[in-house]
């Protein structure tokens, strides 16, 4: 029981970060139907970026994890712009294709600047190190700042999408863009915020991850971009909340696997959940069908 | 002339020639162990190329789970013609390999294949992933991540045969009844059905031929270069093959042919520079699909018939005689 | 006069909106019956239920067959509709745009026309048997179409016009014996929807088809439709002779109330 508790804490932990990664996939899709496969390297650029900060500018935490989200702010937006916008009416083939290539270049352009070696993450502040005991379960305080600070990241960004007027842009641009073109929204720059918020969370997950895991790598975004991707489609890709959903469960049940069977096994299970659901419920767990208009 | 006695003059005599060829510079040494490698490599790809462009490019069905079918194939090979020596261990264990990738690409494709484009890139990149993941935890039959020797069967008679015998079989099955069916649902999935295509069927009789040919790929590979592992099957040896299909043209068998040449001496000759080649790669993806996302070839074809004009969609020899006019109109641009 | 087609109470709603409600149809073999009604009244939705693309919320739909009796085909596939003999157009063409003219016409007669799998593989003698025959039958069909000259030409190229008689000649090569038209004059002149309407009229009795006909030229239905159906809001709210049709005060009011 003990044991079942822990994991969970772990789970809930991973699946932050897996949450994190998939609100951005799942929004980028939700406007421009896009499987944006360059999201997992941003969340590595973000990963870096945040050891950066802390080995060599010597930043706290908090500073590091905050211009590890601008700093991919402005890479996803320059992505979209350069990559993606010359496609927007090209075939879906040649828009997924031309992620896949971005997301090689990230990989191989950073592997080529910081080689192929793992990396250690810097020693953190002491209190991230604290542990309390609950009853039998040890809880570290790392675990808990990551959900926090993750939880916080979701209001936040719940309140920009649901309260504020470029959020009502996406909203609306999601659901129609010709219409919201015609209503005087401007398509082309709320795609691109769309990417900015996407790709900040993405940033912030790659902090986190080098603080859960203590160890980051070139092709690190990999596996846990296509988890997250994964995550998107369980909830119902699209959706914001689907995402948060597909998150920790994705999380929870990798933690699990790896914690009672085999960690060797914990992607095949994770991809086979996924074919399970794209075979039984295509479009996710709160999603709907839709048909294509004839 | 009958028309088999003109095919063998036009077709077989040039590809006799790049046989009887390439045989004399590889007895003259000129094609050395270094080169030899290069030309495995691009009957491989030509193979892998050819038969993923079936299901991408000519059904319009997105797969980025290649690398499995050639996983699959690679350990099927290498363990039964480790077991049975000679011809028969080896061309079993490709055959077998053929065979059980179609059977995997049968039950795959059976259920997703109803999902839309995306969404089937995603579910072939997670079946290769498991089949990635079940041959390394197979620890007792595959030797796990450590990987496994193979006898090295291959050479230059086998790799022309089955290279050219699974381009000519493919082809011949892109322009028949089963073949055009697949080409309409590329087209448009919802007219063909509307006029009788099962769209279903020929979705998964495309993705299980596809899926034969990347297993034999996979076995030609196994057999010539004689190591493998299940690290040399992940989801980037299936963008790989992406790329070339890619570079030389969804829809394209003579382009998908041209590139893996091409990509195969590029990356012979970038060997040593791993992460450059990589980052080439990726520039390349992105700025063909930006500037050309129709690659070298779009959807046209190459004809190794001399005879027939460069590019020409296909020969239409029952159309020439049959309607007067028609000739003309295979020019392009002949509006009137 | 037997019926063909026999639709009773066909309803399908999207969300909670009911785009065709309890909806009754029939056709008698060799009958040509037009679907008019303003914009939005249903009338695609009737005919992608009646060819598969939707499946109905409720109704049914029987298609008879002289050779092999009734059939309930509400729900099937698609293909699975067109092969029991229902042929169809689109409103928005919706044809093989990169494919030859008389790959178009093979594709849908190929159907009928199988050979093995094997055969393809290896070219064996029924591959060439049935590929010969398949063009030659698919070139015949499109000279009487008036396409044979331009058989070789992608059907991108094509005039409108003549992708809308593609269109019309690809759903005859599924060897239907009844046929859904869907505009089809849309963005014709009167020229063409003059000469279109003497077409279909002669593709009725040289194939011995049933036609039911979305149109909005009234000129076209008045002159060949036997029958009309109304539809507004999803409803039937008129049937009967053009004539009586015309003369409907239920009918005058859907238009009317449409444009002011």
């Amino acid at each position: 029981m003990d044991q079942l508790a822990q994991q969970l804490i772990n789970g809930l932990s991973l699946g932050s970060i897996y949450a994190l990664i998939a609100l951005g996939y799942t929004m980028v899709y939700g406007i421009i139907q896009l499987i944006n496969f360059a999201h997992g390297d941003v969340y590595m650029v973000g990963a870096y970026v945040g050891f950066a900060s802390m080995a060599i500018l010597g930043l706290g935490v908090f500073e590091s994890l905050a211009l590890a989200m601008v700093t991919c702010m402005i890479l996803g937006v320059v992505i979209e712009r350069v990559a993606y916008k010359p496609l927007r009416n090209s075939t879906r083939i040649a828009v997924l294709i031309t992620a896949i290539g971005v997301s090689l270049l990230l990989e191989y352009v950073m592997l080529y600047f910081v080689g192929a070696a793992v990396r250690s993450y810097p020693p953190l502040p002491d209190y991230f190190n604290a542990q309390f005991a609950v009853g039998g379960v040890v809880i570290s305080a790392k675990s808990l700042i990551i959900i926090g600070v993750s939880v916080a990241l979701m209001i936040g960004l719940q309140f920009i999408v649901q309260k504020t007027r470029i959020g009502k842009a996406m909203r609306a641009v999601s659901q129609d863009a010709d219409a919201a073109r015609l209503m005087g929204i401007n398509v082309d720059n709320t795609i691109s915020f769309t990417f900015a918020l996407g790709s900040a969370l993405a940033g912030a997950a790659g902090v986190l991850v080098g603080i859960y895991y203590n160890t980051i790598n070139p092709l690190m975004g990999i596996m846990p971009g296509l988890k997250a991707f994964v995550a998107a489609v369980f909830g119902g890709i699209g959706l914001i909340p689907g995402a948060l959903i597909g998150g920790y469960f994705i999380g929870v049940t990798e933690t699990l696997v790896s914690g009672y069977f085999s960690s060797l096994l914990q992607d095949a299970v994770v991809f086979a959940i996924l074919i399970l659901v794209l075979i039984f419920k295509p479009a996710g767990l709160l999603g709907k069908n839709v048909r294509e208009k004839v | 002339m009958p028309p088999i006695v003109r095919t063998l003059l036009t077709r077989g005599v040039p590809l006799l020639a790049l046989y009887l060829v390439v045989l004399g510079l590889i007895g003259a040494g000129i094609i050395d162990a270094y080169w030899m490698a290069t030309l495995a490599l691009i009957c491989v790809n030509i193979v892998l190329a050819v038969s993923l462009n079936l299901i991408t490019g000519f059904t319009g069905q997105f797969s980025l789970g290649h690398a499995g079918f050639m996983a699959i194939g690679a350990y099927a090979t290498a363990i039964i013609s480790n077991a049975v020596a000679g011809p028969a261990g080896f061309l079993g264990g490709l055959l077998a390999g053929g065979v059980l990738a179609a059977l995997v690409g049968f039950l795959i494709g059976l259920p997703t294949l109803r999902l839309r484009g995306d969404y089937l890139a995603i579910a072939t990149l997670g079946m290769a992933e498991i089949i990635r993941v079940v041959f390394v935890n197979l620890d007792s039959v595959t030797n796990g991540a450590a990987g496994l020797t193979v006898t090295q069967n291959m050479d230059w008679n086998w790799f022309f045969v089955l290279t050219v015998g699974s381009v000519i079989l493919i082809r011949n099955y892109l322009r028949s009844r089963q073949g055009r069916d697949a080409i309409a649902v590329r087209e448009d999935e919802i007219a063909a059905e509307s006029i009788g295509v099962d769209t279903t069927r020929a979705k998964v009789m495309s993705f299980t031929i596809g899926a034969f040919f990347g297993g034999l790929g996979g076995g030609m590979y196994a057999s010539y270069f004689y190591f493998i592992k299940p690290d040399l099957f992940g989801f980037l040896k299936s963008i790989d093959i992406l790329v070339i299909v890619v570079l030389g043209g969804l829809g394209s068998l003579s382009g998908s042919i041209i590139a893996a040449i091409l990509l195969a001496l590029i990356s012979t000759l970038l060997q040593g520079f791993t992460e450059i080649r990589m980052i080439l790669y990726a520039l390349l993806l992105v700025v063909i699909m930006i500037f050309r996302p129709e690659g070298l070839m779009g959807s046209r074809e190459l004809s190794l018939n001399v005879f027939s004009r460069l590019g020409r969609r296909r020969p239409a020899l029952a159309t020439a005689q049959a309607a007067p006019g028609a000739s003309e109109a295979q020019g392009k641009g002949d509006e009137r | 006069m037997s019926d063909i087609l026999a639709v009773e109470g066909l309803t399908r709603n999207f969300g909670g909106l009911a785009a065709v409600s309890n909806v009754n149809l029939r056709l008698g073999t060799g009958e040509l019956v037009g679907l008019i009604g303003p914009n939005g009244a249903g009338k695609t939705t009737v005919f992608n239920l009646l060819t598969g693309v939707y499946p109905p919320s409720a109704g049914t739909i029987t298609f008879t067959r002289q050779d092999r009796g009734p059939v309930s085909i509400g729900g099937r596939r698609p293909y699975a509709i067109c092969r029991a003999g229902v042929g169809r157009t689109f409103q928005n063409i919706r044809l093989f745009k990169d494919l030859t003219v008389l790959d178009n016409v093979v594709i849908a007669l190929q159907q009928n026309r199988r050979y093995p799998l094997l055969s393809s593989f290896l070219r064996l003698p029924p591959f060439a048997k049935a590929e010969a025959e398949i063009h030659a039958e698919s070139l015949e069909l499109l000279r009487i179409m008036g396409l044979d000259a331009k058989a070789e030409e992608l059907a991108r190229n094509l005039p409108y016009g003549d992708q809308r008689h593609l269109e019309i000649a690809r759903a005859l090569a599924t060897k239907p014996t009844l046929l859904l038209l869907d505009e089809p004059a849309a963005g014709m002149n009167p020229n063409e929807t003059a000469q279109l309407t003497r077409l279909i009229a002669r593709l009725r009795d040289e194939f011995a088809l049933t036609i039911l006909l979305i149109e909005h030229d009234m000129s076209l239905v008045m002159k060949i439709c036997e029958r009309i159906y109304v539809l507004d809001h999803g409803v039937v709210i008129a049937s009967g002779t053009p004539a009586e049709v015309r003369a409907n005060p239920k009918v005058i009011e859907a238009y009317l109330g449409e444009e002011a």
